[in-house]
């Protein structure tokens, strides 16, 4: 027994020895950091794919006509790299891989509050993952509606396989109620003595307002998923026109959830960039109580936003332009924390380390995704440019440039505290490098070619279409040279020796308060709170040494 | 703290009585639900039903589900989660209704 206890507290996680040995004390391990890397090699696994499809998309882009695929083959690439994008990689993204990991040591707690339903959640994952991809494999062939299973083509036309991929997003949603779940409770009972909300950490602020969100907007989608099923399979009028449906109706119930899942994308994200800045500025952050109610604020209004997918659709006048006024509302606590974090930067002792060049790049790439935002959140410019290649820049621009690019940010900033060791910091900035210029090549000439009128998911184009196609196919390999960079570094230094210091970057919230990795129980004494997460004047004034080991 | 237990345990102890009576009332709602809908009630159609739903969820949740003899911080969670609700359903109204 004893023996026991010294093991919790004294041997890190990944060479603890449990009850199971091999992979199975990987996929029947209760911690809360085993399922965090559980999570991050699934993920990364799916990402490469959608990388490759999206690559394989990108390419038959790349002359006029077929040139490696066929219109049909197409239409199943795009929908396959929406499911997978979406679904497997950035809606679970950062809260299932960082805030498994870091949101119980950042509130001194020594695990979540379910445990076994967090491992639950990361089974439902992988399960959802398997009916979500196996479209791929069956008679019938994969999925050809896109990733928003518009009706009535889903329901009625495509004699593709809809349904699995359908069940897959399902289960998925309740993988994501759950981890939601977990992550309020946990920060609602397990918080150290002394960690007040305002005393959290802004990464917990914005996992616990995307946690909200998880859970009261997942079960929309889980509901209309059921329903769309009853209609295929059985033919129940819910939503088809023909017998007696309103495909509006489905448009509505699928945004209700799809639009606040763009805010479980990016809040989390943003809780990063809060993390990040503080300690490479060596500053306090500027604003805490705006940034972390701006957090709250965006998971609310964004809930109300939906419509704005559905201006061209047949809603209603009336709704539209209150669901355009409601959207430009968003941008006004999205600018706080953008205004909040420069200003933190401002006159601060930056140090330019990999994880803070991910986030100068977020900022620069978010800002032009927001302000493409507004164009298309405007109901006369939008108009315009529905449904062409402007849309697909613009999300790419927030999503990739946002929620992905600060995956990396995050991914390199807990790297050492994650596996102990450190990473090759020269090649991880010439990757960081090489994927800005490939993402602008890549997806910036898609503004251009949506405000020329190339309709988006088409699989062939006109001439005057083709030097931009061309530009953006060349951005695409660009992007994938770097991303390959970035992948063999950080594989290479999981291979290599255990080097990294405690607290390499100066941080001070408490994940760099305890050994690199962490011990299983991650403390050997709950620590009591006594000062804010980023108070570098309390170090300052009271003289005060911290680790840091740079 | 075992005290505290026990009190909290035995607040939640329901008579056969109150589960019998909601029952009752819920299969008479359920009636009531049906009846309804034979009935032309124009734009108040709607309106019923979701009323006469409302009630029966309302009864579940508190008696069976116990929320009425729990801790408050549970009534703060539900009606959050029937806030959302109740915005969901007004501003689809405002496609439903000018459309």
């Amino acid at each position: 027994m004893n023996s026991q206890v010294l093991d919790v507290n004294s041997v890190d996680y990944l060479e603890y020895k449990g009850k199971h040995k091999g992979i199975l004390a990987w996929i029947l391990s209760t911690d809360h950091k085993r399922i965090g890397i559980l999570y991050l090699v699934s993920l990364t696994t799916f990402f490469v794919v959608g990388v490759l499809l999206g690559f394989l998309m990108r390419f038959e882009m790349l002359s006029q006509g077929k040139t490696i695929v066929d219109a049909q083959t197409y239409n199943a690439l795009f929908t396959l790299h929406g499911i997978i994008m979406i679904f497997l990689v950035i809606i679970p993204g950062i809260p299932a891989v960082f805030g498994n990991f870091f949101l119980p040591i950042q509130i001194g707690a020594k695990d979540v509050a379910f445990p076994r339903l967090n491992l639950l959640s990361w089974w439902l994952y992988l399960i959802g993952a398997i009916f979500a991809l196996s479209s791929l494999f069956l008679s019938g062939g994969p999925i050809d509606t896109g990733w928003t299973f518009y009706i009535p083509y889903s329901s009625r036309y495509t004699s593709t396989n809809v349904i699995l991929p359908l069940l897959g997003a399902f289960i998925l949603g309740f993988s994501s109620i759950l981890t939601g779940l977990n992550f309020v409770t946990t920060v609602h009972r397990l918080r150290a003595p002394g960690m007040t909300f305002f005393k959290m950490p802004l990464f917990v602020w914005a996992i616990y307002s995307t946690a909200w969100i998880q859970v009261v907007a997942t079960p929309v989608v889980g509901i209309t998923i059921i329903l769309v099923m009853l209609e295929r399979l059985f033919y129940v009028g819910i939503f088809d026109p023909t017998l007696g449906g309103d495909p509006i109706l489905f448009q509505h119930l699928f945004w209700i959830y799809s639009h606040p899942a763009v805010y479980i994308m990016i809040l989390p994200a943003m809780g990063v960039v809060s993390e990040i800045i503080p300690t490479f500025a060596r500053r306090t952050i500027f604003g805490y109580k705006a940034i972390a109610f701006s957090s709250l604020s965006i998971a609310i209004i964004g809930y109300l936003v939906w419509g704005h997918h559905m201006f061209t659709s047949g809603m209603s006048d009336t709704s539209r332009w209150i669901f355009s006024f409601l959207t430009f509302i968003v941008a006004i606590p999205s600018g706080v924390k953008v205004f909040n974090w420069v200003a933190t930067l401002y006159k601060g002792s930056i140090d330019l380390g990999t994880p803070l060049i991910y986030v100068l790049a977020f900022i620069f790439l978010f800002s032009i995704g927001g302000l493409t935002g507004l164009v298309l959140g405007s109901i006369a410019t939008d108009i315009h440019v529905h449904d062409t290649y402007f849309v697909p820049g613009h999300f790419h621009y927030v999503m990739f440039g946002g929620t992905i690019f600060i995956f990396f940010a995050a991914i390199h900033y807990w790297f050492p505290k994650m596996f102990g060791k450190m990473y090759n910091e020269k090649w991880a900035k010439i990757a960081v490098g090489i994927m800005f210029v490939g993402f602008n090549m890549l997806y910036f000439p898609m503004f251009i070619l949506g405000y020329m009128g190339m309709p988006r998911r088409y699989y062939d184009y006109l001439p005057e279409y083709a030097g931009l196609h061309i530009l953006s196919t060349i951005g695409s390999w660009v992007l994938i040279a770097g991303l390959t960079i970035m992948i063999i570094n950080l594989i290479k230094a999981v291979r290599g020796p255990k080097n990294a210091p405690m607290n390499p970057w100066g941080g001070l919230t408490l994940e760099w308060q305890v050994p690199s990795p962490p011990p299983l129980e991650n403390f050997r004494e709950i620590p009591e709170i006594k000062h804010g997460p980023y108070d570098y004047h309390y170090y300052e004034e009271e003289k005060v040494e911290y680790e840091h080991s740079k | 703290m075992a005290t505290d237990k026990n009190e909290h345990e035995k607040s939640h102890l329901i008579g056969y009585g109150t589960y019998v009576l909601s029952w009752l009332a819920l299969l008479s709602l359920a009636i009531l639900t049906v009846a309804v809908a034979g009935l032309d009630l124009g734009n108040f159609t709607l309106f019923t039903a979701l009323l006469i739903a409302a009630i029966k969820s309302a009864l579940v949740i508190m008696i069976f589900m116990h929320i009425k003899y729990d801790e408050p911080i549970f009534k703060v969670f539900l009606a959050i989660a029937l806030l959302v609700l109740v915005i969901v359903f007004v501003l689809m109204g405002f496609d439903v209704f000018y459309r």
